[in-house]
């Protein structure tokens, strides 16, 4: 089975992000919890993007689209309820109970459908065209003005659910924490069944697949929705973390940003994604705090990376994971 | 409808296609015959800008400055593959875009750090300030006849470069069989180094002839790349008769789907809808063509035959 | 032994200027161990890949128990009762050898469109891969990873995973290639035990096991099948003679 588990490793690190955030907010040191909820979201989107990255080698650069189109889908009802228009839709509401599953349905055809274009593709053809379809809804909503175009948009209250509030921080973060776990353990689970195997046989070797009889291409359009309505869902989180809106949240530097967290986390691990992202945030916080010009020495640390670690990043994941296969083994 | 604004808009969409075309050539190139992606390439698009703006500024003279600037945007390309890409062929492609995705950072910052946040006006020579008249309503100004000249220009030197020369054969080779072109001991280092070299001047050259319209600022790459990529995608990677095509075609749907799809919509839609909607529809519309064109032929339109 | 499984008929398939396939006629028997030989470049590959449904031909017709599939996609060709195995090694090296055929075997038997329980725990697919393993001699190995085993053992699992798949019909793609003499032999014996259950057209270059294990021969020459026999026919056919055996017995 190629997906691991890490047990102790994984526990540490969900149980000191469950109660770290918490503590250190209850004793007045607010900031971190903001980081922690940045963090739990893109870790969630980190783990989407795994399943299908990860798991069946399908290199997507424009994952970024399902997370800026899950946004949309809180901001746009939130201002229509404050606006007015679209109430003959049902959509002009504060109601998390519409914005969250709008958000997954909206993503999932966005997913379906580009993704039957997509996934006749190879390759860097793939690479590109799933760059290109996620800059063309950038394109397309920075176009439409009432939605705030190029300046985003700005949303004056959470997602309502009954009972929550999601102003309050504490419970924003359970609710995305919660949020992350359950996405881990779905993906873990989809990656162990069936399903998950015949998937990574067709990143292992496609045409071998075929021939045992298994029509790749529907198990990678299945993967490829999941992949896209979850990161839709983390979407709809982070809108609501950030109550402003903006394209930026979809342009292609923001998907190279996630597969950065990925693959540094290490290809097929149920933690990795997650360990990934924290180290994101850690460099790009401490980095920015020492200069403006942060993205140079990131830049250089990517490119060294990649140029001197053997055989590449997805090179060092695998000797990594073929000596710890020599322990487990 | 207007004739002689459909006359101008058209010449708009030949100007960009031209200029997309500048641009996707070299990746064209670079992808084709060395098998690299490279995701910064537009950021040749804008040192080839930035530096040319500087020289107009420092000597000046734009034309004068376009002709140092373009050698020097050759000499970026050129260390760029010497230190970076040269260590990445046969390499799995993704590292490629990682790296070079860390390239684009790099650079980024350093143009900043160069140049600042800000944008740099390039002043255009009063003898290409001007306009020309077509005719009694045809109107353009005389630098947008200039791009499109130069662009053809470079576009029937390519032409003459891939399909006339020995240097052009070894591309096209290149592109369909690189181990068989090693084998015949040519310098693959060599006419690499070429290859990477030429395709950052088409960039830069492209950059250097939008800059005087749009200004030479750092973000301006970042529309062009994602185009360009599409480009490549509809005309067949590796294939510059490919690139010309695709390069023409979505510069001209491009351009005239902004222009008149409102219009267009007016035609069976309230002009409420129409003016709600064509901006949108509008600014997915190249990539609409893409899928289409992907449908129907996944490889795009003009492959470079079998390796 | 008579009734014919698989059939090519005016089988035609071009590369640019080359024809790898040349009206290629084929009849393939229930039951026998039908070699397929020829020199480099014959166009053996393109062969199986276009039997498998991989690549379509230009022109011509593929028969399956008399019916055409010439059109059927490869994944569904699986299902009816066809495999092939592969002359360089494909199998999934960076999970277990069980893994590997454990794919094959699933394929066969239910639907994969299930994303609850765990592979790991599918009692009769592990099981059955388990027993095509042990019937190609690797049971020991199956937990290991398939990176870590030697090229002779992964020709191995490729039979397994033909096994695996409970297709009537197997298109051996160079079983043997890369194979040393002992292991050749150990190659041999196994696929003299699961002879009489399948039909198996074999591609292979090396000699000795297709005149020890072949029921009937064809001859592939530039795309073209030129002669089909029983063993004894063929090493005495002259065209043959000529074409391709006078240079393999010297090599040999």
């Amino acid at each position: 089975m190629l997906n691991q588990d890490h047990p102790k490793l994984t526990l540490t690190v969900m149980v000191l992000l469950a109660v770290l955030p918490p503590v250190l907010y209850l004793s007045g040191q607010t900031f971190y919890m903001d980081l922690a909820i940045r963090l739990v979201i893109l870790a969630m989107v980190a783990v989407s993007l795994s399943l299908i990255l990860g798991y069946g080698g399908l290199v997507s650069f424009g994952h970024a689209a399902f997370v800026g189109l899950g946004a949309y889908c809180v901001g746009i009802p939130a201002h229509h309820a404050i606006y007015g228009g679209l109430e003959s839709l049902g959509l002009a509401t504060l109601s998390g109970w519409v914005h969250f599953p709008l958000a997954i349905v909206v993503c999932g055809l966005f997913a379906f459908i580009t993704g039957l274009v997509c996934l006749k593709t190879k390759g860097v053809y793939f690479i590109m065209i799933t760059m290109a379809f996620a800059q063309m809804v950038y394109y397309a909503i920075v176009s439409i003005k009432t939605y705030g175009g190029d300046d985003g948009l700005t949303i004056n209250s959470r997602s309502e659910f009954p009972g929550i509030s999601l102003d309050n921080p504490l419970q924003l973060f359970a609710l995305c924490y919660t949020v992350l776990v359950l996405t881990m353990l779905l993906v873990r689970m989809i990656v162990r069944s069936r399903f998950g195997m015949v998937l990574q046989g067709a990143k292992g070797n496609n045409e071998r697949m075929v021939t045992l009889g298994y029509n790749t291409y529907r198990y990678q359009l299945i993967a490829y929705v999941i992949s896209g309505m979850l990161a839709g869902l983390a979407g709809a989180l982070l809108g609501n973390f950030t109550t402003f809106i903006s394209p930026e949240m979809m342009d292609w530097t923001r998907s190279g940003e996630f597969m950065f967290m990925v693959i540094l986390g290490g290809l097929a691990t149920t933690i990795g994604p997650v360990l990934g992202a924290v180290v994101f945030i850690v460099v790009e916080e401490i980095l920015s705090k020492i200069t403006i010009y942060w993205q140079l020495p990131f830049g250089v640390l990517l490119i060294l990376v990649v140029l001197y670690s053997k055989g590449g990043l997805i090179g060092m994941m695998t000797s990594l994971r073929k000596s710890k296969s020599k322990e487990t083994a | 409808m207007d004739f002689s604004l459909l006359i101008v808009q058209v010449l708009n969409g030949l100007q960009l296609g031209l200029l997309l075309f500048l641009v996707a050539s070299g990746l064209t190139l670079v992808f084709g015959i060395l098998d690299f992606v490279n995701l910064a390439h537009a950021s040749l698009y804008m040192v080839g800008a930035m530096i040319c703006a500087s020289l107009t500024i420092a000597l000046n003279s734009f034309v004068l400055a376009v002709l140092i600037a373009l050698p020097l945007t050759a000499l970026v390309g050129w260390g760029i593959e010497r230190f970076i890409a040269r260590r990445l062929y046969g390499r799995d492609h993704l590292d490629h875009v990682l790296a070079t995705f860390g390239l684009i950072l790099v650079l980024g910052t350093i143009a900043h750090l160069i140049w600042g946040p800000k944008g740099i006006s390039v002043p255009l020579p009063n003898v290409l300030r001007g306009q020309v008249a077509l005719s009694e309503t045809v109107v353009l100004p005389t630098y947008r006849l200039v791009i499109i000249g130069t662009g053809l220009a470079a576009a029937a030197f390519l032409f003459w470069l891939v399909n006339y020369t020995r240097l052009g054969m070894l591309i096209r080779a290149g592109a369909s069989n690189r181990a068989m072109v090693a084998a015949l001991g040519i310098n693959i280092e060599r006419l690499f180094s070429f290859v990477f070299a030429l395709g950052a001047v088409l960039a830069g050259l492209a950059g250097m002839l939008i800059a005087p319209i749009t200004e030479a600022s750092l973000g301006m790459g970042n529309s062009i790349i994602i185009t360009s990529f599409v480009v490549i995608i509809v005309g067949g990677i590796g294939s510059m008769k490919g690139a010309f095509v695709a390069a023409m075609l979505i510069g001209l749907i491009d351009t005239l789907g902004r222009a008149f799809l409102d219009d267009f919509f007016k035609l069976f839609m309230s002009v409420n809808a129409a003016e709600n909607s064509a901006p949108a529809l509008s600014a997915m519309l190249i990539y609409l063509i893409m899928a289409v064109v992907l449908a129907v032929k996944p490889k795009g339109l003009f492959p470079p035959k079998v390796r | 032994m008579s009734e014919v499984i698989l059939e090519t008929r005016h089988l035609m398939k071009s590369f640019g200027g080359i024809r790898a396939t040349d009206d290629l006629n084929l009849a393939v028997h229930k039951g026998e161990l039908h070699a397929v030989i020829g020199p480099n470049g014959a166009g053996k590959t393109t062969l199986i890949t276009q039997l498998c449904g991989t690549q379509l031909p230009d022109s011509g017709q593929v028969l399956l128990r008399g019916k055409d599939i010439t059109q059927v996609p490869a994944h569904r060709r699986a299902h009816m009762g066809m495999t092939r195995s592969y002359q360089i090694t494909s199998l999934i090296l960076d999970m277990s050898v069980l893994d590997n055929v454990a794919l094959a075997a699933q394929a066969h038997m239910g639907s994969s469109y299930r994303f609850f329980r765990p592979a790991a725990q599918d009692r009769p697919v592990r099981d059955w891969a388990k027993a095509c393993l042990d019937k190609v001699g690797l049971a020991d190995k199956a937990h290991q990873l398939t990176r870590e085993l030697s090229h002779g053992e992964h020709r191995h699992i490729e039979i397994a995973i033909a096994l695996a798949s409970k297709a009537e019909l197997m298109l051996l793609d160079e079983p043997m290639a890369g194979l040393g003499v002992e292991e050749s032999r150990a190659m041999v014996r196994l696929l003299q035990e699961i002879k009489g259950q399948h039909t198996i057209v074999l591609i292979e270059h090396d000699m000795d096991a297709v005149f020890a294990l072949a029921d009937r021969i064809s001859v592939l020459v530039y795309g073209h099948i030129i002669a089909t026999g029983s063993p004894a026919e063929i090493r005495g056919n002259d065209e043959v003679q000529a074409a391709y055996l006078g240079e393999e017995s010297t090599a040999v």
